[in-house]
Order: C-alpha cells, then sequence, then structure tokens
C-alpha cells in the first residue's frame, strides 16, 4: 500500500540552516527508507511565493499567482513511501525531521491500474 | 401421541434459549475472530449472523456441538467465502479467497487475542475520539446503534454516520488489525483507557440521556476494563478498573428517590456497594505497588 506523506509547516519560521539540515537529515531518511524497501519518492517544494494556480473552466484557462488556498501553514514537501498498514505509515511519518517543526498529514493512495511503470 | 409435538416444541424453544445465551456470551469473540480471519467489519457482522442463523437450525435437529464458538467461526467464514463466490466472477478475488482459507483459526490464545486487536482497532489514535467511543460500543460492546445515541443524546443518524465513517477510513486508510507493538503500547492503551473511561463518565455523570441507559454505560466501562485488564494486566488498567469501581460502589447513595444529587457526607453509606469497593481496594494497591 502506498502513503503520500504531506509536509505542512509555517515556511517563514525556517532559518537557512536549520533548512539545510533538515534537508540533509530527510536524504538520509530516504536512504534508510530505500534500504528497507519502503521508499518511493521524495521532495521539498520551494517557497509558495514561487507558486501557480491553474484552473479551466467553460474551456477556458484561468491563471492566478499563489497557491491553491493561503493558509497559516503551506504545503512544503512530500514523502511518497510503500507501508502495508496505517501503523507502520505513522511510525515512518514521525520520523521525517520537519514532522518536529510542522505536521505530516498521512494519505492513503488511490492506486489506479493502467498508469505507465 | 399428542406428547411428541409438545416434546418437540420444549426442545425446540429450549435450543433457542441456549442460542440467545451463546449470542450473548459469545458473539462479540466469534466477530472479532471473524474480521481477523475475513478481514473486513461488515462482511464479519454479516457472516457472524449468518452463522447463528445456520446454528439455530442446525443445533435443533443435531444438539449443541462441543465447542461452539469454534462452530460458529467456522460456519461463518465458509459463508462468507460461498457469499465472496457468488459476488464476484470467478478468478476475480481468488487469491482473496485463497488467503482466507489458510488463515488459522483454532489457537485458543488466538482467539482471545482477537478480542484485544478489535479493541486496539477500534480505539485506533487515528480515529476522532468521538468515533473510538461509538465504535467501541458498537463493535466491541455489541450495543445498538439506537442505544449508543441514545445514551449521548445525538439521533440514530448521526452516530451510524460517525461509525460508518470510521470503518471506511479503517479499511482504506489500512488501519491494522493488530495488537500494537511493545514500542507503541503505551501510547496505545492510554487511548483504550480513555475511551473506557469517557464510556464511564458518560454513565455516571451523564451529560445526557436517560438514567437507565446511563447505568448501561457505566456497567459496560467495567466490563471493557475487566476484558482489559484480563487481557493485558498492565498497571494504568488496573489503576482504571479500582478507580471506576470506587466511583460506581456509590451509585445508588448518590442520588435522591426525586433524582436530586446527594453529597458524599450527606450519604448513607449502608447503601454503599461494598464488594466493589473491597475489590477497588485492591486493584488500586496492586496498581500503586506495581508501579
Amino acid at each position: 500500500m502506498q502513503y503520500m506523506l504531506l509536509i505542512y509547516s509555517d515556511e517563514n519560521t525556517w532559518t537557512e540552516r536549520e533548512r539545510e539540515q533538515c534537508y540533509a537529515d530527510s536524504v538520509q531518511l530516504t536512504q534508510q527508507l530505500k534500504a528497507t524497501g519502503q521508499y518511493l519518492a521524495a521532495a521539498p517544494l520551494q517557497s509558495i511565493v514561487t507558486a501557480t494556480s491553474i484552473r479551466v473552466r467553460d474551456g477556458k484557462r484561468l491563471v492566478t499567482d499563489g497557491p491553491f488556498a493561503e493558509t497559516r501553514e503551506q504545503l512544503g514537501g512530500y514523502f511518497l513511501i510503500d507501508a502495508p498498514d496505517l501503523d507502520e505509515a505513522m511510525q515512518i511519518a514521525e520520523r521525517i525531521p520537519s514532522a518536529r517543526k510542522g505536521t505530516v498529514e498521512i494519505r492513503p493512495v488511490v492506486m489506479l491500474s493502467g498508469l505507465p511503470s | 401421541m399428542s406428547q411428541r409435538p409438545l416434546l418437540q416444541e420444549t426442545v425446540a424453544s429450549q435450543i433457542r434459549r441456549q442460542v440467545d445465551e451463546i449470542y450473548r456470551s459469545e458473539s462479540r469473540r466469534v466477530f472479532a475472530t471473524l474480521i481477523r480471519l475475513l478481514g473486513d467489519f461488515e462482511r464479519a457482522e454479516e457472516a457472524m449472523h449468518d452463522a447463528f442463523a445456520v446454528a439455530l437450525e442446525q443445533w435443533s435437529r443435531d444438539g449443541i456441538p462441543a465447542s461452539p464458538r469454534a462452530w460458529l467461526v467456522s460456519v461463518g467464514r465458509f459463508r462468507a467465502i460461498d457469499s465472496i463466490r457468488r459476488l464476484t466472477r470467478f478468478d476475480a478475488s481468488l487469491s482473496e479467497l485463497a488467503q482466507l482459507g489458510e488463515t488459522s483459526m483454532q489457537d485458543e490464545e488466538e482467539l482471545e487475542d482477537d478480542r484485544l486487536r478489535l479493541i486496539f482497532t477500534c480505539c485506533h489514535p487515528a480515529l476522532s475520539p468521538e468515533a473510538q467511543v461509538a465504535l467501541t460500543l458498537r463493535e466491541v460492546c455489541g450495543l445498538t446503534t439506537e442505544e449508543i445515541a441514545n445514551a449521548f443524546l445525538i439521533a440514530p443518524s448521526t452516530l451510524a454516520q460517525r461509525i460508518v465513517r470510521a470503518k471506511a477510513k479503517i479499511r482504506d486508510a489500512r488501519i491494522p488489525y493488530q495488537v500494537p507493538s511493545l514500542a507503541d503500547l503505551p501510547e496505545r492503551l492510554e487511548s483504550v483507557l480513555q475511551v473506557i473511561y469517557l464510556v464511564f463518565n458518560e454513565g455516571y455523570a451523564a451529560s445526557s440521556g436517560g438514567t437507565l441507559t446511563r447505568a448501561a454505560l457505566s456497567a459496560e466501562a467495567i466490563r471493557l476494563g475487566r476484558l482489559v485488564m484480563l487481557l493485558l494486566p498492565e498497571p494504568e488498567v488496573l489503576g482504571l478498573l479500582g478507580l471506576m469501581l470506587l466511583q460506581e460502589s456509590r451509585r445508588t447513595a448518590r442520588t435522591s428517590s426525586d433524582g436530586d444529587l446527594i453529597l458524599l457526607e450527606d450519604q448513607d453509606r449502608s447503601c454503599w456497594n461494598q464488594a466493589q469497593i473491597a475489590e477497588g481496594r485492591v486493584l488500586v494497591m496492586r496498581s500503586l505497588a506495581s508501579r
């Protein structure tokens, strides 16, 4: 079963030093997860000031500057993992470095057939 | 001549009474094991009712088997496999069927563990506290949706929806059906004890509901406490059960005949339940001694 671990935090509260440390620790975690066969993908996201939102209505593309919703905490990165159940997904989520500063939301992934491998 | 049908009638009603009794004492155990074997709450519930329906018919004819629980689990499982076969076309879920066939079910200890699994699943911290309480009362204690809704003074449809949503989350997010690992046990046990205490408190302090249903809630909480203590005799469990018994011992002395509250110093102490006090004291002592 695949779980998406979405990492939310207030991006303005991170110092440059904290961010670098978090990246380094996260890379280390991905290596550990890879070794146990639980790793699928992971990445931090650029700040929301770089976000662009697109909607298509009546066949017309609408472009707006900024994220989908202005919130106090923002989506800042993700881990995509493979785990047999929610308990194991929770154990991995609590090892994510940014869980100590922000919040990790665990979402089970819907497995579609016909996706390219 | 005329005695024969009468005799059969008596035997039949006797069997029915015995099946009723077995239902009361065993249905939740059978259900807990069927969830493990079938991997799904709804399917297990249906299989359990199927098994009792078959039992009523077959036991009247052949008598009650030596181990009714094992019989019910086995029949429930086969009925479920049958209905999956009928519902799915050919090979669609053959692998699923193969899995169901292989799972063990005889080990007595494992069967007891099923009840603990059920409690831990219903009280999983990934479910909201309200959902944990509702699910525990429904699935572990076997209260009806109406009874629970009545006790908490909410609409049965609201409660039913809460339970449906919780079950969907258990299934879709794969909340596991297992006793947590030793590392997670303290946190998870806390969640279970919190649910038990919430149930007890609702029955004791009573923010809502009729007097009768409230007393029943406290009784259910104590029963749950006893069950968890039997399966997992941790100091925290002993302590909670002790506390509940001590509180419960004064139930009849706490209110006057017209329902007014009587303060501790004014209570008629001869109304206190001495057996509950004695048991509660022993439990509290044991709990404190093992800290």
